[in-house]
């Protein structure tokens, strides 16, 4: 009875320092990583080839997802508004909440799992089929040539995104609130610029946006580097990258929130 | 895929991510003129304009046939100049007409009314409405109401 209860206080010791000794690797990954970076401006055509594969062709989910969240946020708050005879205050609404939060978290979450799952998988793999440790043999640093471009391309693929979705968001707003639902259009331009601040709102959210990026990139590349060297490992490491950077999304985003808009 | 491609398709998506910075940019603040256009200006003066703001509709008889253009204050008469343009094709209104600053609704946005007048010439861009009414605010209302029922 007692050696029962000594394993399972034994296991949560472990499974503790586990999970620091896991931080702390990130971090030192981390560090590593950021200062591999400089390699980038020797070859450009490394990091170009990761933009490609993490935002344009990410760009599609991003541009169909914002257009119907714009749309049926234009929607909801009409029905909610119309009650009152503020209907006019839809496109506040809908820019608002896309500049502020919808914009930026949504977008990391579509991110994490359309590219971040991608850079993990990629970077499993070459790790299970010993081609990083291939690269140490022939010197080439794996975290300069393989890491650093993928991460540097995630940090500036993510704000372009949310500034992509928030403004296909505007207009699928736009086009229910005017075309459909038959507002003012001067109406809804002019309420959204009188109430909305460039730094404030845009500013935030696209810094926001800056600093899902940075978080969803770092787990991305960290687990795919840091998986066990096997199918089962690695199809573990993917999952971990989406619950992981999705919650850490979630979180940071409370904790971003409350710094910016909170005073 | 080849790297002429590839490099395309990366400034494509760059200019695309800069492009739509731009346009939530421009509509969030009052850079842009959008709608703008050319129709006649007229001017009129106010005592109070509420909660008027630029770009603010500008109708008759319900319909839209405006915006508000400017909104300023004039030190010399104490009094809010609001500008206007009217869409060029309402262009018979007499110079009589009087303004009103109305609102949508109980709580809803402002906006201007012009009621036309009777006489034979007709605004015409840079005219002056001097019959105006100014906006009502709700507070002083309630607060003309709340004495005039303490005194009886």
């Amino acid at each position: 009875m007692v050696d029962i209860l000594l394993n399972r206080i034994q296991m949560l010791g472990r499974t503790t320092l586990d999970g620091f000794a896991r931080l702390g690797r990130a971090s030192l990954f981390l560090l590593e990583v950021l200062s591999n970076l400089g390699g980038m401006l020797k070859r450009p055509g490394l990091l170009i080839k990761q933009l490609f594969s993490v935002g344009v062709q990410t760009l599609i989910i991003i541009v169909v997802a914002g257009l119907f969240v714009g749309m049926v946020m234009a929607l909801q708050s009409y029905y909610a508004l119309v009650d009152f005879g503020a209907e006019n205050s839809v496109s506040v609404m809908v820019v608002l909440s896309l500049l502020r939060e919808l914009g930026p978290v949504i977008t990391a979450l579509l991110f994490a799992g359309r590219a971040g799952s991608a850079l993990t998988a990629e970077i499993g793999l070459m790790k299970t089929t010993e081609q990083l440790s291939g690269m140490e043999m022939m010197a080439v640093n794996p975290i300069e040539r393989v890491v650093a471009p993928r991460f540097l391309a995630g940090v500036i693929a993510m704000p372009l995104l949310a500034a992509i979705f928030s403004a296909v968001g505007v207009m699928g707003g736009y086009l229910v609130a005017v075309e459909l639902l038959g507002l003012d259009a001067g109406a809804f331009w002019s309420q959204a610029q009188e109430n909305i601040e460039l730094i404030d709102d845009l500013g935030n959210g696209m810094i926001k946006s800056l600093v899902f990026g940075v978080v969803v990139s770092w787990i991305a590349v960290f687990e795919g580097y840091d998986c066990t060297p096997t199918s089962e490992g690695l199809g573990r490491a993917t999952t971990r990258t989406v619950v992981y950077g999705s919650l850490a999304i979630l979180i940071l985003d409370f904790v971003l929130t409350a710094l910016m808009f909170g005073k | 895929m080849n790297t002429r491609t590839l490099e395309l398709m990366v400034g494509l998506f760059v200019a695309a991510g800069i492009a739509a910075l731009f346009m939530l940019a421009m509509s969030a603040s009052n850079l842009s003129t959008y709608g703008g256009d050319e129709g006649y200006t007229v001017k009129a003066r106010f005592d109070n304009i509420g909660g008027l703001k630029a770009r603010s509709p500008v109708s008759a008889g319900g319909v839209r046939i405006g915006r508000v253009t400017e909104i300023g204050y004039d030190m010399a008469g104490y009094e809010a100049w609001v500008t206007m343009s009217i869409d060029p094709q309402y262009n018979a209104f007499p110079i009589d007409t009087s303004a009103s600053i109305l609102t949508s609704g109980l709580l809803g946005e402002q906006y201007v009314g012009l009621e036309p007048g009777a006489e034979e010439e007709y605004l015409t861009s840079g005219s002056v409405i001097t019959l105006t009414q100014s906006a009502l605010v709700l507070e002083q209302i309630i607060g003309q109401f709340l004495y005039s029922k303490g005194d009886e």
